[in-house]
């Protein structure tokens, strides 16, 4: 399923197991569950890190898990569940109150790109995983949720196309290049402490969480109306004014 | 506070108070529509505007330090910071909607407030020797008004450039603003960047457009910002040149 641990000012959220880590009900109230526990535990200077074990970071989904329910129209209600199921793991992503960075140490395709994609920071380990938005390959659409997150967090007009519409398989250089993830890192190894490099780097500022949270919905009001989050102004008692 | 000269074609607007910081206060703020209203009411066909800053700093933003003045972390330091919020939200319409090429000549600092003024011009030149570009609000604990939020998402083009400046409160120095696409070009001194910015201003000038529509083509760029800002724009065919 997935861990939470804390080590120092970093929460680690691990999707645990060997397998492909795919998003099923049980799994994503997990993850939900880890979420809210880190909201509550933040403090002033918090960063959170998703990574997971294996060879794939998710691959989306649990299709087999709707394709059980038999009739057409049972797998149609879980697959719909589904994606009900997983838009407040985004919304919990997109207002955390803290600096969120993924370190994506496997394939990481559809629900499960977008679940690394609903992070600040999107390391990826370049010797081997793709991030893959499988859907026009199996049949379907995409969910208005996905969609503004894509649209929100790749700026390329080319870079959208390539990956909603072709279906591209992209490498960990590509996906720097199209502007995806924020850097490439030759092992699982390397990108775990890249991300705790970073980790440390975003809590020495020790921003103010909720703070933070709002400026990060203020950055994509598009996916914010999606995901049924409204900002608010936020004004924190008065901290030593930086100069330059 | 500032002045406004005209040389030739170019009106050129010079930040002198506010102090050595630039701040923009009340008083700071008035005195840009003023000079803003005159260089409009002096337009021709053919002008352009280039606005620059003495010393160390362009502009380090609001003047939170009169904001504080009210009684600190009161409701009325609050206010205080509100209005000077709202009273800068036309400098940013009467640039926005300014009848002639604007060019932003930063020969330092330009912090929060102070960065949004750069933004607001259509071209944005600085020197690459000191300076940078910083959006201090997380560091200091505030959110964003609406119009900058907006500001950043007209001007800066790549989703990681805008998290960087909004969201990691980057303090960038002019070559890294160029490569993230936030400024046009870096200079390697003040002197430097002045000259280009003279250079471009004359550039534009002699392509003699018609205000009013550089106005209106440059609001319809800018179509969520002049929405926030309350600005609207409308068709213009002046007499043919053609």
């Amino acid at each position: 399923m997935c861990t939470l641990e804390k080590r120092g000012e970093i929460f680690f959220l691990t999707l645990t197991g060997d397998d492909d880590h795919r998003l099923n009900p049980s799994l994503m109230d997990s993850l939900r569950s880890a979420l809210r526990e880190v909201k509550e535990q933040s403090t002033r200077g918090s960063a959170l890190i998703t990574t997971a074990r294996g060879k794939f970071f998710s691959n989306g989904f649990d299709l087999a898990w709707a394709q059980s329910a038999g009739s057409a129209a049972a797998v149609e209600d879980r697959l719909l569940h589904l994606v009900d199921l997983f838009k407040p793991e985004v919304a919990d992503l997109i207002s955390l109150p803290m600096p969120t960075i993924a370190a994506v140490t496997g394939h990481a395709a559809a629900a499960g790109m977008m679940l690394a994609m609903s992070h600040d920071y999107v390391l990826m380990r370049s010797d081997r995983g793709v991030l893959y938005m499988s859907e026009l390959d199996i049949g379907m659409k995409f969910p208005d949720y996905f969609t503004a997150l894509v649209r929100s967090k790749v700026g390329s007009a080319a870079a959208r196309r390539d990956v909603m519409l072709r279906a591209k398989k992209v490498t960990a250089s590509e996906a720097l290049a199209m502007g995806i993830v924020d850097s490439a890192h030759d092992s699982a190894e390397a990108v775990v402490e890249a991300a705790v490099r970073l980790g440390e780097e975003l809590v020495k500022r020790k921003w103010d969480g909720e703070v933070y949270g709002e400026i990060r919905k203020a950055l994509y009001p598009e996916l914010c109306g999606v995901l049924g989050l409204a900002d608010k102004a936020v004004i924190t008692s008065p901290r030593h004014v930086p100069t330059l | 506070m500032c002045t406004l000269e005209k040389r030739g074609d170019i009106f050129y607007l010079t930040l002198t108070g506010g102090g050595e910081e630039h701040r923009l206060n009340p008083t700071v703020i008035a005195s840009l529509r003023s000079a803003l209203r005159e260089a409009r009411e002096q337009s021709t066909r053919g002008s352009a505007l280039i606005t620059v800053a003495d010393g160390k700093f362009f502009s380090n933003g609001f003047d939170l330090a009169w904001a504080q003045a009210a009684g600190p972390g009161t409701a009325a330091a609050r206010d205080r910071l509100d209005h000077m919020v709202s009273l800068f939200k036309p400098v940013v319409a009467d640039l926005v909607s300014l009848p002639m090429p604007t060019i932003a000549a930063l020969t330092g600092h330009a912090a929060a407030a102070g960065m949004v003024l750069a933004l607001s011009h259509d071209y944005v030149l600085m020197r690459s020797d000191r300076g940078v570009l910083y959006m201090s609000e997380l560091d200091i604990g505030l959110t964003f008004p609406d119009y900058f939020t907006a500001i950043m998402r007209s001007k800066v083009g790549s989703p990681a450039a805008r998290r960087d400046v909004m969201l990691k409160a980057a303090k960038l120095r002019a070559t890294e603003a160029v490569a993230m696409g936030i400024i046009d070009s870096a200079y390697d001194s003040a002197q430097a960047v002045l000259e280009a910015a003279v250079r471009l201003g004359g550039e534009l000038v002699k392509r003699k457009w018609n205000g009013e529509i550089y106005a209106e083509i440059r609001k319809a760029l800018y179509p969520e910002l002049c929405g926030m800002l309350g600005l609207t724009n409308k068709v213009v065919v002046a007499s043919s040149r053609l």
